[in-house]
């Protein structure tokens, strides 16, 4: 995707989005992130391998959830991790089952194309949080990356036992 | 062609402490045979059993997993060879039901039914062993030495259609996988 204008250089001026978020995961305890990459999260991958976190590298995003569910079934503590376009793509796994399962999964989402201040024009970002809305999905807009937010949404997860969103914006996502 | 049913006889003989996901065609073939508590009839997100399996070979390696698959479903997520055969899990046996139709849905004929490759498919996505049964006494002479094979395996069992439910299926996989989840905790 087109990176928004000016990303880089605000990303620069912030803390290190992806080794915040892989800090966040260790500390509460994650063992694997089931993911694939996007623009967003285009510097997870470097911050993954200096972890200890499982990386379940995926081909399709609706393949995410499933795979999270069967871990969480076998005793671990899984996060998935896509951009909002592989959300919609997992509209039938989010649907029929980690819905209906009540299975506690952390979803990060990379929120391509939001604009914090003024209209967005990417219809990827315009779309994403009514359908989590109508979906009924808890979700937090953690803008800028901090541990402490993102920790609290993962543990919210695994409270409701429920599915829960964390939406990363481009700007803080490809930070380094 | 196999009768459906006959095949999942062969292999239930042989199944001892496996994890079992049977989906689509082969969930109520498979609650005849089994009421294992270790079973988990997989529906829900369709095509997803494969991924579900795929994620609790991982996290539990000591303990081999089954997937009982179905073609159309395979298809409709056939990026998962290849996100299974990279993280390599050798404790999954991925077993396809190749009858060539939708079963569940009026028996149409899959997209490209008549030349797919399964095997071919698994083998170059990267599983370690593939294999293709339409032999009823071939796969009984070689089951166990199928599901005793390295994983990740795919084992395409070419069926005869027409043997799915009829009417409504009634499904409960979220309670299976809670069960399931609290007898892999009980074993520690």
């Amino acid at each position: 995707m087109p990176q928004a204008a000016g990303a880089e250089r605000r990303g620069m001026e912030r803390p290190d989005g992806a080794t915040t978020l892989v800090k966040a995961l260790e500390s509460w305890g994650a063992t694997h992130i089931v993911w694939l990459p996007c623009t967003e999260t285009q510097h997870l991958s470097q911050a993954l391998s200096r972890s200890s976190l499982v990386s379940v590298p995926v081909c399709r995003e609706g393949e995410t959830i499933p795979i999270a569910a069967g871990l969480y079934a076998g005793g671990k503590k899984p996060v998935v991790a896509i951009q909002n376009t592989g959300f919609f793509e997992s509209g039938d796994s989010i649907r029929g089952l980690a819905i209906p399962f009540q299975v506690p999964i952390p979803m990060v989402i990379g929120y391509r194309g939001y604009k914090k201040d003024g209209p967005m024009s990417d219809t990827a970002a315009i779309y994403l949080e009514p359908i989590l809305k109508t979906w009924g999905i808890k979700y937090h807009l953690v803008d800028p990356p901090d541990e402490a937010a993102i920790k609290e949404a993962l543990q919210e997860a695994w409270d409701t036992s429920r599915l829960v969103a964390i939406l990363l914006p481009e700007a803080e996502a490809v930070s380094r | 062609m196999m009768p459906a049913k006959d095949a999942l006889r062969a292999l239930a003989q042989h199944r001892t402490n496996e994890i079992v996901l049977p989906t689509m065609t082969a969930n109520q073939l498979w609650s005849e045979l089994s009421s294992h508590e270790l079973d988990l009839p997989t529906m829900g997100a369709m095509s997803k059993a494969s991924s579900l399996a795929l994620g609790l070979a991982l996290a539990r390696p000591e303990r081999r997993v089954w997937i009982i698959d179905g073609d159309g479903s395979l298809l409709m997520n056939l990026g998962s060879l290849v996100t299974i055969a990279n993280m390599a899990p050798a404790n999954l046996v991925h077993f396809v039901f190749n009858n060539g139709v939708y079963e569940l849905s009026g028996r149409q004929p899959l997209p490209g039914a008549r030349h797919i490759d399964f095997c071919g498919l698994a083998k170059s996505a990267g599983y370690r062993n593939a294999y293709h049964f339409d032999d009823l006494e071939d796969l009984h002479i070689r089951a166990a030495e199928v599901v005793a094979c390295q994983g990740p395996a795919l084992v395409c069992l070419h069926v005869q259609p027409g043997e799915g439910p009829r009417g409504e299926v009634v499904v409960r996989t979220a309670q299976a996988l809670r069960r399931v989840k609290a007898v892999l905790e009980k074993s520690g």
